[in-house]
């Protein structure tokens, strides 16, 4: 298209020069871009793999004479209670923030909720951390897995409701109108026409908030702490996987920071199976509402 | 729409079923509602908390807890300035920004003109690396990357080093943890929300006027500098804001890779600590001292008020590019990330 002569001019000399160099930049762009990911996932993939095994998925950490020999069951079992503790409230809390917005917000009272949503999404995630630590933690005087699950609670709530939000809206107002229209109250519309149309939908909000809570670190470290060993006491400090990383790759030995690897190579694959998952989903949804 | 309880009745259905009903839909809404305002709570509760938390630290120290720069919590001397943290939090942020706004609107330029086999998967590539959790940023970046820029970094100080004024950013020959690789770091993770707003922003932009540049004869260049930029403007600048408040906050993968030495330094090759990397770093024992506690949530504070403005601010630009674009006429073309990408 562009050595016709058009009104500007021919395209010559310093215009020329100027578009290459800008196609050239577009071109570093890309290329940045995708070295950055592709050194991230070579490295964490070749190291990360290689440093599991069996004992890795089964064993405590030995001691400091052969790590190799231990592992991190401690911190798969202690993400399992915290999220799990995390997402038993956040997710209810989410679904029906995100009901009320979808079906019954209008006005300032909903505009005010989504803002405030918008502006927890915007909290950096060690602030949620911050704030149960000094309320929680401090009050208690001690450390504990169900104030890990609170920290991510903070963060998970705006999530679910946000992205729920979004999926309710999709479902067409047709099926609001013809099953109100039967006489069922709106309640029932919901809870048996709409939230069931959006079924997959609803899933896909819940993935995507566990993605982001598997692999926060911050807010956790300020209240689980961490633990070298198997606790599943809800009230105790309890370990995780992104806490064991972190401690492990803090210690100048070599094959703790293998460990650590391996913690970051399951994490990682666990967080983008969920919100690869949850975009595949995402999209089939859009393309049968649609 | 709410009186579903008296067309019930007036379909025959006896009082006592409709009485029901509408109890019913009135608790159910009631709930949904109490939840909506449970979280405006949750957010008023959490910056309450912070607040007066850090009351006793403010009231002690005063204005010399944003100019001073020693942090002593030790009983007796106890002094608690946070400036050394405040300047790294911001020199990091500041670097992070500088690298990824121009790699970021170049491919949101990109994956806005590029259309095919090549642009989908690449805005995936993109959409992965916001997925990444920091901690895994954080061991890469202290594993590889740390490694890789020192190397590079004795390389800086000869050439631009040299120069006046610039160079003192790049100044000394400070191996290992420094502001610079954390700066790097925090580039690659604010990358994605940089693009995805930037392309927001550009998609908004009506296809026809860099069309009709185009067809003008312009070259690529052109119409992006006459028929894009021009309106992107604002746009882009609230993204940048976002990527901004994406840095301040960051904490585990910075408090791995620069060292957290508080202290002032021009060099980017100098090791720094910021304030999430301090309150990531000091948390234990601040748990039974209450001024250092108090102290603590001060730095809280101070980056929740920063990124608050930031995120306000970025907000009302990219409304306003929308509004100079001309509203919601065009909202069919916005691509589709909204919360179910990064976007908040």
């Amino acid at each position: 298209m562009s050595d016709a002569a058009g009104a500007l001019g021919p395209i010559r000399g310093a215009r020329r020069t100027k578009d290459l160099a800008y196609r050239a930049f577009l071109g570093m762009c890309v290329v940045l871009a995708v070295t950055a990911l592709g050194a991230i996932a070579i490295y964490v993939v070749s190291r990360g793999f290689s440093a599991l095994s069996v004992n890795f998925f089964t064993k405590e950490p030995a001691g400091p004479l052969d790590p190799q020999a231990g592992g991190i069951v401690q911190s798969f079992i202690g993400t399992g209670i915290i999220v799990g503790i995390a997402s038993l409230i956040a997710i209810p809390l989410g679904l029906l923030t995100a009901v009320y917005l979808a079906e019954y917000g209008r006005g300032r009272t909903a505009s005010w909720i989504r803002l405030v949503c918008d502006v927890l999404l915007s909290t950096p995630s060690i602030i949620a951390g911050v704030f149960i630590w000094s309320v929680v933690v401090v009050t208690l005087g001690r450390f504990s897995a169900f104030a890990g699950g609170l920290a991510l609670v903070v963060l998970m709530w705006p999530i679910v409701a946000r992205a729920a939000e979004e999926v309710l809206r999709l479902v067409p107002q047709e099926l609001r109108e013809g099953s109100l229209a039967l006489g069922l109250p709106r309640w029932k519309t919901i809870l048996r026409v709409v939230v069931p149309t959006a079924g997959a939908g609803i899933l896909t909000a819940i993935m995507l908030a566990v993605a982001r809570a598997l692999g926060e670190t911050a807010p956790i470290l300020l209240t689980s702490l961490g633990n070298d060993y198997i606790n599943t006491d809800p009230m105790k400090p309890t370990d995780a996987v992104p806490l064991r990383v972190f401690v492990d790759a803090r210690t100048p030995v070599a094959a703790l920071h293998q460990i650590a690897w391996g913690g970051a190579f399951v994490l990682l694959l666990a967080v983008l199976l969920l919100s690869i998952g949850a975009r595949v989903l995402h999209a089939r949804q859009q393309k049968r509402l649609a | 729409m709410t009186a579903t309880g008296d067309q019930l009745g007036s379909l025959g259905i006896g009082a006592a079923r409709a009485r029901r009903s509408r109890f019913l839909e009135r608790s159910f809404r009631g709930t949904t509602l109490a939840l909506g305002l449970g979280l405006i709570l949750l957010l008023a509760f959490m910056l309450i908390e912070l607040t007066t938390g850090a009351w006793r630290a403010f009231s002690a120290f005063g204005l010399h807890f944003f100019v001073g720069t020693d942090w002593n919590p030790v009983a007796g001397r106890q002094s608690f300035g946070a400036l050394p943290f405040m300047f790294g939090t911001m020199m990091t942020s500041f670097v992070a920004v500088a690298l990824a706004v121009p790699i970021g609107v170049g491919l949101a330029l990109f994956l806005n003109q590029v259309r095919g086999a090549f642009a989908n998967p690449l805005a995936v590539f993109i959409d992965i690396l916001a997925a990444i959790p920091s901690i895994v940023y954080g061991l890469w970046g202290v594993f590889v990357l740390l490694p890789w820029l020192d190397r590079i970094e004795p390389f800086l100080t000869n050439t631009i080093g040299r120069i006046p004024v610039v160079g003192r950013l790049f100044d000394g020959k400070a191996q290992g943890p420094d502001m610079l690789t954390a700066g790097v770091i925090l580039a690659i993770m604010i990358l994605p929300i940089i693009t995805a707003v930037t392309r927001e922003v550009i998609a908004v932009v009506p296809r026809d006027l860099r069309e009709a540049a185009l067809a003008l004869g312009s070259t690529r260049w052109e119409s992006v500098k006459m028929a894009v930029l021009p309106y992107a403007r604002s746009g882009i600048v609230g993204a940048t804001m976002l990527g901004l408040g994406r840095a301040l906050g960051e904490t585990i993968a910075v408090t791995m890779v620069i060292g957290n030495t508080p202290q002032i330094r021009a060099s980017l090759l100098a090791p720094a600590a910021t304030i999430p990397s301090k309150i990531a770093s000091s948390f234990r024992e601040a748990s039974s001292i209450g001024l250092t506690r108090s102290a603590l949530l001060g730095l809280a504070v101070t980056l929740v008020v920063w990124t608050f403005l930031l995120a306000l601010a970025s907000r009302a630009l990219v409304r306003k590019t929308e509004q100079l674009v001309g509203d919601r006429l065009l909202g069919e073309a916005e691509p589709e990330t909204g919360s179910m990408g990064v976007v908040p």
